[in-house]
Parts: C-alpha cells; sequence; structure tokens
C-alpha cells in the first residue's frame, strides 16, 4: 500500500463553465448547460438526475470522447483533448472485446502501453485473481454472467493504473444481489488504489451507499441542481442503509429528482396524472379514492 | 503506472469479492465414468445432430431411388427422362473417368482457377472493404464503380475478359475473380459498418490507437461478416467459374460437362454436374473450417 499513499495525489477532476450541445437539423440541442464538477483526488463521487438529463454526455467529456461546446475539463491541471489510458472508463454495455478471452480483454491497456507478453499475463493473472475470476481467465466473454463481466470491465480499466476511473450505469443492467456485491467490490478496490471515481447513476441508494459526494442534475438541458455531502462513516454496511441518516438523506435526494424528473415527462402528464401522483405522495393509493 | 502496484500486493486479500467467485470445493470426486454412461451421455448430447445425419441420408437414398425409376421408366410429364441417364450408368461413368488422367486434368485446372481467381478476390477484397469501412474518402471514391459494376453478371463478362486478358487461362481465372470479389468486398464493408463503437471507444481509453484499434477492434469484430463474404464468394466464384470454362474453356469441369452434351455422352453430363457440386461443397466446407479456427469465440 505504501507505495501509493506516498505518490503526490492525482486524479483532480475539474470541469468549469462546461456546456455541450449536439447538432441536428433543428439547430444546437443543449444537453448540458452552465455546469461545474469537481472531483478531489481519491474522492467518490457520483451523478444522479432524470434520465436523459445529459449524465452521460458529462461523463463523456471528460473521458474525452465528447468536446465540451463552451468551458474546460481538467485532470490534474491538464486540458483533456481525447480519450487517454489516464481515464479508465466502464460502460453499463459491459463492452467487452468478444474475440478476446477474458484474460486477454485485462491485458488490453497493458499490451497497448507495451509491456511485454509473459509480463502483462502475469499482471492480469493477478489482477483476476483479486476480483476472484482467476478459474475464467481463459472463457470468452460472452460466457460469463453479467456481474463477472462487469467484474472484468472495472479489472481491464484499472490494469493500466489510471488516474481517475469513470462509470457509467455500471450495475444498471444487474439484478440486485448481484449490485450489491458489485458495489462493495468497486468500494474495495477503489480504496485500495485511492483513485478518484466519477460514477453516473440513476439508483439514488447506490449514489448513497458509494458516494463521498452526489450531484443532482436538472432535467434537460442538465446543469447542477444541488451538491450532497454524503458524511456516513466508512467502511459502510449494508445494515447503514436501514439507518435513519441514510434515509433523510434518500428523502432529501429523492424529492430533488422527483421534481426534476416531473419536469422532464413534462407535457406528457396532465392534470389529473398529477393528481394521481399527488394522491399516492400522501401515503394512499389511487385505488382508494376512485 | 499504479497498476504494478496492485500487482504486486496479491497477499492482501479482498474478502468481498472473494466471496463472489466460485465457491472453491463444490466439484465432486471424480470417479472415472464407465464406458456405457459416456456412450449414452455422448448419445443424448449428439442425439440432433445424428438425427440429422440420418434423416440427410434417407433423403438423398429416396433422391437417387427417385431419379432411377424416372430413367429406368423413361418417364415423359412435361419433362421428358427419355434421355436422361440413370444412377447406374453415371456410375460406370464415374468409376472410367476416374482413371482417366483427363477428366482428373479437368478437375485439377478447375480447382486452380478456383484457388487463383478466390484468393486474388480475398487479398484484394478484404483489405479494400476495411479500409473503405475506415475512411470514408476511400469509400466515396471506390463504391459508386462498385455498384455499377457488381450487377454485371460473370458471364456477361466472358467477351470483354477475353479481349482484356491475353490468354483464355488468365481470362477464366479474372471471371472467377469477379464472381468472388463483390460479395466478398460487400460483406467486409458491412461488417465494418456494423462495429459497436463502445468497443472502440473502450479500446481508446485504454490507449488504442489508430492501428491498434483497426487491428485489435474493427478487425476482428468485421470477422463473423468476412466469412460470410468468403463463404457467399466462393459459391459466385464456382458459378462464374462454370459459366466461364463452357464458353470459352479448353479444359475444366466445366467444359468437361458441355463437351459431355456435344458428344452425346449423356451420362458424363450428369457426371460433371454432381462433381461441380461435390466440389463446390467441398470448398465451402473448407472456407467454413477455416472460420472456425480463426473465430474460435464464436464456437458454441
Ligand atoms: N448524439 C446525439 N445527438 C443529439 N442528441 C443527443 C445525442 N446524444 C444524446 N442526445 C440528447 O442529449 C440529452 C442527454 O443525453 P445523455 O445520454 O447524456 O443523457 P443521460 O442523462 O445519460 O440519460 P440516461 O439516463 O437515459 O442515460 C438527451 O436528451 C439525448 O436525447
Ligand atoms: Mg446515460
Amino acid at each position: 500500500m505504501s507505495e501509493i499513499v506516498t505518490k503526490a495525489p492525482q486524479g483532480h477532476i475539474e470541469v468549469r463553465n462546461f456546456s455541450l450541445s449536439y447538432d441536428s437539423i433543428e439547430g444546437p440541442v443543449a444537453a448540458v448547460t452552465d455546469t461545474q464538477i469537481h472531483v478531489n483526488p481519491g474522492e467518490f463521487v457520483s451523478i444522479v438526475g432524470p434520465s436523459g438529463c445529459g449524465k452521460s454526455t458529462l461523463l463523456n467529456a471528460v473521458a474525452g470522447f465528447l468536446k465540451p461546446t463552451t468551458g474546460i475539463v481538467t485532470v490534474d491541471g491538464e486540458r483533456v483533448n481525447g480519450p487517454s489510458a489516464e481515464r479508465g472508463m466502464v460502460f453499463q454495455q459491459y463492452s467487452l472485446f468478444p474475440w478476446k478471452t477474458v484474460r486477454e480483454n485485462v491485458e488490453f491497456g497493458l499490451k497497448m502501453r507495451g509491456m511485454p507478453r509473459s509480463q502483462r499475463e502475469r499482471a492480469a493473472r493477478t489482477l483476476l485473481g483479486l476480483a476472484g475470476l482467476d478459474a475464467f481467465e481463459k472463457h470468452y466473454p460472452e460466457k460469463l454472467s453479467g456481474g463477472m463481466k462487469q467484474r472484468v470491465g472495472i479489472v481491464r480499466a484499472l490494469a493500466t493504473g489510471p488516474k481517475v476511473l469513470l462509470l457509467d450505469e455500471p450495475f444498471g443492467a444487474l439484478d440486485a444481489q448481484t449490485r450489491v456485491i458489485m458495489q462493495q467490490i468497486l468500494t474495495n478496490m477503489w480504496q485500495r488504489l485511492k483513485i478518484s471515481v466519477l460514477f453516473v447513476t440513476h439508483d439514488i441508494d447506490e449514489a448513497i451507499f458509494l458516494s463521498d459526494r452526489v450531484y443532482c442534475m436538472t432535467a434537460r438541458p442538465g446543469s447542477i441542481k444541488a451538491e450532497i455531502p454524503i458524511p456516513l462513516e466508512r467502511p459502510r454496511q449494508q445494515s447503514m442503509m436501514m439507518s435513519s441518516e441514510f434515509l433523510a438523506l434518500r428523502r432529501g435526494l429523492m424529492s430533488l429528482i422527483r421534481e426534476e424528473s416531473l419536469k422532464a415527462m413534462g407535457g406528457e402528464i396532465n392534470d389529473m396524472g398529477m393528481q394521481g401522483l399527488n394522491i399516492e405522495l400522501h401515503g394512499h393509493s389511487l385505488a382508494d379514492v376512485i | 503506472m499504479s497498476s504494478p502496484a496492485l500487482v504486486r500486493h496479491p497477499e492482501d486479500s479482498m474478502p468481498a469479492i472473494a466471496e463472489a467467485g466460485p465457491a472453491p470445493g463444490t466439484v465432486p470426486p471424480a470417479t472415472p465414468p464407465s464406458f456405457g454412461t459416456v456412450a449414452l451421455r455422448w448419445y443424448r448430447l449428439n442425439r440432433g445432430g445424428l438425427r440429422a445425419i440420418a434423416i440427410g441420408i434417407m433423403s438423398l437414398l429416396a433422391f437417387l431411388l427417385v431419379w432411377h425409376l424416372l430413367t429406368t421408366y423413361r418417364v415423359v410429364f412435361f419433362v421428358r427422362f427419355t434421355n436422361v441417364p440413370s444412377p447406374l450408368a453415371v456410375y460406370a461413368s464415374f468409376t472410367k473417368a476416374i482413371h482417366d488422367p483427363k477428366f482428373l486434368l479437368h478437375i485439377v485446372l478447375s480447382c486452380r482457377r478456383i484457388v487463383f481467381g478466390f484468393s486474388l478476390a480475398a487479398i484484394v477484397g478484404v483489405p479494400l472493404g476495411l479500409i473503405m469501412g475506415r475512411f470514408k474518402l476511400v469509400h466515396e471514391i471506390v463504391f459508386p464503380v462498385a455498384e455499377v459494376l457488381r450487377p454485371i453478371p460473370a458471364i456477361a463478362w466472358v467477351p470483354m475478359a477475353i479481349m482484356l486478358w491475353p490468354t483464355n487461362e488468365q481470362s477464366i481465372v479474372f471471371i472467377t475473380f469477379l464472381g468472388a470479389f463483390f460479395p466478398i468486398l460487400i460483406n467486409t464493408l458491412h461488417g465494418m459498418s456494423l462495429v459497436d463503437p463502445v468497443l472502440v471507444r473502450a479500446a481508446q481509453c485504454l490507449g488504442a490507437r489508430e492501428r491498434s484499434i483497426f487491428r485489435e477492434v474493427y478487425f476482428p469484430a468485421s470477422l463473423p461478416h468476412i466469412f460470410t463474404g468468403l463463404t457467399v464468394g466462393m459459391g459466385v466464384a464456382w458459378v462464374s467459374l462454370i459459366a466461364a470454362e463452357m464458353i470459352s474453356g479448353q479444359y475444366g469441369i466445366g467444359y468437361f460437362t458441355w463437351e459431355a452434351y456435344s458428344l452425346v455422352q449423356y451420362p458424363d453430363i450428369a457426371l460433371g454436374m454432381i462433381a461441380i457440386g461435390v466440389l463446390g461443397l467441398g470448398s465451402s466446407l473448407l472456407i467454413r473450417g477455416a472460420g472456425q479456427l480463426v473465430m474460435p469465440w464464436r464456437l458454441k
């Protein structure tokens, strides 16, 4: 561990005056406007927000896949202009290379860096061992369960030793039990590597459970509606999710998101629909009223 | 740079991760199963395949039987079987032909033309398709020409090919090449257009540059479609070859078949046809086998 701790703190993400519009026939469509976020070295930060508010857009800009329309993204003071192995990324669709075995997938970044075969094989084996995947090193991804695939995805992104890890709804396609295990694994790896994490999710519990800080975004065009520090102690246990502290945080975030989600759905919900939602809010079901 | 740091500390255990792994020691102690149970298991696993083989054999036998009956009774019912050789006559001419060096030469020459024409088509078509899929300008330049030439059937190329190439042999190989080329090119292009952009992104943020992305992502991702192109291309190559041989050849199995008709050697017509069928089948099996070798991740 000492080696990592003594290293100068790295992975400071800074997004300033950021906006991004997509071009369309009707002219530019603003996806994200006037956004400032930052991730301190070693911090775990989540972004939550209603569907289509621009979370992926923001993350992809930090990864370097998209150029900001205005503003600037920097990591450790250096401007981001293009993807790089310094910023590891984990995708919701796993995106493992189907033609590579599990081990070859994990080796990929090291191979790109020019590490000799025997050395990177050893490194990949060790990493897979840590993730409990050593028995599957020769399997092709197709044969793995979703949870295993995503473990490989995380290990692959971490293998090159990036400064920051970006995750876009990485557990969105997993069942509840697998999700919990994956959250624990991610927490473990994050604590061990002291890496900065920017994590996009639409699961509020997940965001609170994992993060040091949570950004809540507004409906499209997205901007930061609120920044919520999560003062829960670490290490965190599943049982914490029942604590009053957790539940208070959850209630707060929930109402923020609900407001924005309703805005996002906009005209689709007429007055009757709104009434229905309000009634439910007061603890009655729709059936009781009718 | 910190990954070696992680690598150097395998002794730190990560309980949560270990939990998620497969439970050790769940494999029951192995007692070698008896031959009978193994055979039974093998039968159960391969029942579908065995059934298909059995039915396939029976349907081929039925085909032969119908053919035999139609020709021995010289049935005339819209189509005329009066002059059609019976399976036994074809078999007799087959036993004669396999001892005839001339017949074997026909086959060898046809195969050689296929090998040259098809290989050339693959060597040009696959890289061109990959490059067209990656570089828009090349696509914009090549695609219109390809689209105009593609619908022209190989047989329509025969006169032009004879004018273009100094020898007959070259023009036949050229026509075979053309037949295989377009399916290979179009399918490679199609494969390139279907490459998942997220995989390209994944490679990019693992530090891959243009060349590596091409080699490690675009090429393997397109392979299934490349092999579809090769399979279709092989089929069209045979079609084109036979047409060319019938018109302008002096050798080759297509020429053999046409010559048999001119010489009123009716059993040889059927023999030539069957030889073409078997050769075509064999070459597409070869390609399928190559595909399985090259794409082990697609094995069931
Ligand atoms: N390539 C594009 N061209 C035009 N509009 C786009 C494009 N990509 C995204 N958008 C729009 O930009 C907005 C933000 O998209 P983004 O994918 O960042 O949202 P998100 O918050 O990640 O949504 P989700 O929760 O569904 O993943 C959406 O309304 C989307 O329709
Ligand atoms: Mg998204």
